[in-house]
């Protein structure tokens, strides 16, 4: 148990031990990063690999049939054939495309969805990096995907992408903000933005998920999440029936995949961050630390694809619509409740919030329904 | 109420998610087509077979070229079989259908009015190359009637009761074991392609 617990920390200390033999110290410290970040380097990738193969297979379940089965056991070398046909793809630069942006896109999106790996706790003392704004981090290097999303669509001047890259833009901005409120109160409770701090105050079996503002705050953010990785049903960036394939439809080949890698990478970090935030990270009895924060990012996972298996997309008024009058507002309260549950007395906070959480849900619920646009009438076309 | 209506697909999915597991039989409906096939139905027709007797040297072609002027995409060719002195005789030297062509009408086992022409159920008809690949000569298309029996054992039935009361009982059954003349026909017929 105590050597599973701890075998990554155990064979990373084994390695810099090895190291520090012949080795001056400053090697070592150089030697202990590129440890971290070859593991986040391998981690990402391999992980968006499983998930190709994890969503297909689930949606194929969802619509009752296997899914890949052909290559390898359980289909499971499905990602590499398809990696293989992706790198041997003929590499399409449209003639009238900004070149550079149009290079440089898929090279930056993948950036931002490798970093945010290097503050994600995996378990207990494996947080690549310890950064006191671990969280602040987090936000703000997911959102500058939207950049590099923006500059493939204006970069390969083709109407649909734009499209695709102002639709992006406008759901990543919009969801940006009920998300980080939706984090507010995790903050607020636990008083650090350090991601290990977050997971040490929920050790023990005292999840967020389980307090009534932690169970709305996860489900908020957990939407905003979806919604900030396009994935479906916020996935009207690259709406296929609408805009053939969004941002991404200029490209192929291997900037393609390094367009699909950064989804599906992001994907994960949204999800073990919300692990991380309202589900106790690493925390859980028997299994290991870093097994539990992959059940638990697996989980979250699992619901995204589920989603996608069940979900038709949004339009674009319900979209902005959900954002800004149901989640923004919603997350805004939710502060409020949170904070009443941290001043309030032991037994007390809980009856209290409650009440508070529900009185609001039924405000925020009505409020958002009475201002939805009412039925469109067409006058001039009967 | 707002949001039910979500949760009660997502109710759906999972469900199907969950059978397809616990009970595959009803939540799998996808055959595994290498490994499985699915039955074809008796009136299943793909491709025409010609239908022989006893042994392949006796069809039931007489090479009347009906089927030939009949077909309407014209993928049938047939030259008749001659004696030495040049006299067309009731049997095909060549009988060609071109599969590429062919499109599965089945107005050659209609107009047939000997019974020698049937469609089959065969379709794993894929070939490497286009041409003559699907060119099937008379070899190729020859089948016994028992396998007509057995695709298709109503027609079977139909057909054999029509033929019997106009009296007609193909033509002279060969003497079990010795087929009549073996040198002569079963060589292969000239190319023609």
């Amino acid at each position: 148990m105590e050597t599973s617990e701890s075998i990554f920390v155990v064979i990373k200390k084994a390695i810099l031990g090895f190291f520090h033999g012949f080795l001056p110290d400053w090697t070592v410290v150089i030697i202990s990063i590129l440890i971290s970040v070859t593991a986040i380097v391998i981690f990402g990738p391999v992980t968006m690999m499983f998930l190709t193969w994890l969503e297909r297979k689930v949606v194929g379940r969802i619509q009752n049939r296997y899914g890949p089965n052909r290559a390898g056991i359980f289909g499971l070398l499905q990602p590499i054939a398809d990696g293989v046909k992706m790198l041997t793809k003929e590499d399409i630069v449209p003639r009238a495309a900004d070149k550079v942006t149009h290079f440089l896109a898929p090279v930056i999106v993948v950036i931002p969805a490798l970093l945010v790996f290097s503050v994600l706790p995996f378990g207990r003392g494996m947080a690549a990096v310890n950064l006191n704004v671990g969280l602040l981090f987090f936000l703000a290097v997911s959102t500058m995907s939207t950049i590099a999303i923006f500059m493939g669509s204006w970069g390969s001047r083709n109407k649909f992408s734009l499209l695709g890259g102002m639709r992006a833009v406008a759901q990543m901005v919009s969801y940006e903000i009920p998300m980080v409120m939706s984090v507010v109160p995790v903050i607020l409770v636990t008083g650090s933005l350090s991601m290990v701090s977050i997971v040490e105050a929920q050790l023990g079996g005292k999840w967020f998920v389980l307090t009534p503002w932690g169970f709305f705050g996860a489900i908020v953010f957990f939407l905003c999440g979806v919604a900030e990785v396009n994935r479906t049903p916020f996935d009207l960036p690259e709406g296929e029936s609408e805009i053939i394939a969004g941002f991404h439809t200029e490209y192929s080949g291997m900037k393609f995949a390094l367009f699909y890698m950064a989804e599906f990478m992001s994907a994960f970090a949204i999800a073990g961050l919300t692990a991380t935030l309202f589900f106790g990270g690493w925390d859980g009895p028997l299994l290991p630390s870093w097994l539990w924060f992959l059940v638990k990012s697996y989980a979250m996972i699992f619901i995204m694809i589920w989603f996608r298996g069940t979900l038709p997309r949004f339009r674009i008024d319900q979209l902005m619509g959900f954002a800004w009058k149901l989640l923004l507002p919603f997350a805004l309260l939710n502060i409020f409740v949170a904070a009443l549950w941290q001043m309030l007395p032991a037994p007390k906070n809980l009856i209290v919030s409650g009440i508070a959480e529900a009185v609001i849900l039924v405000i925020v619920f009505f409020a958002s329904r009475k201002d939805s646009p009412k039925k469109r009438t067409y006058v001039f076309a009967d | 109420m707002f949001g039910f209506g979500v949760l009660k697909g997502m109710s759906v999915t999972l469900w199907n998610f969950i059978l397809s597991y616990v009970y595959p039989k009803k939540g799998i409906t996808t055959v595994q087509y290498p490994e499985q096939k699915k039955e074809v139905e008796e009136r299943f027709r793909n491709f025409p077979f010609l239908v022989y007797e006893g042994a392949p040297d006796n069809m039931r072609c007489v090479a009347c070229d009906i089927c030939s002027k009949e077909c309407p995409p014209k993928c049938i060719y047939i030259i008749p079989e001659k004696d030495a002195q040049g006299r067309v005789q009731k049997k095909p030297a060549t009988f060609d259908i071109d599969y590429a062509i062919c499109m599965n009408c089945g107005i050659c086992e209609e107009v047939c009015p000997f019974d020698a022409i049937f469609m089959d159920h065969e379709y794993e008809l894929a070939e490497y190359e286009r041409l003559s690949s699907l060119l099937y000569h008379k070899e190729d298309l020859l089948k016994p009637v028992e396998h007509f029996a057995k695709i298709r054992p109503t027609d079977y039935g139909r057909i054999e009761a029509t033929r019997a009361a106009k009296g007609v009982k193909g033509r002279a059954q060969p003497v079990a074991g010795a087929p009549p003349k073996p040198a002569e026909t079963q060589q292969s017929p000239p190319a023609t392609s």
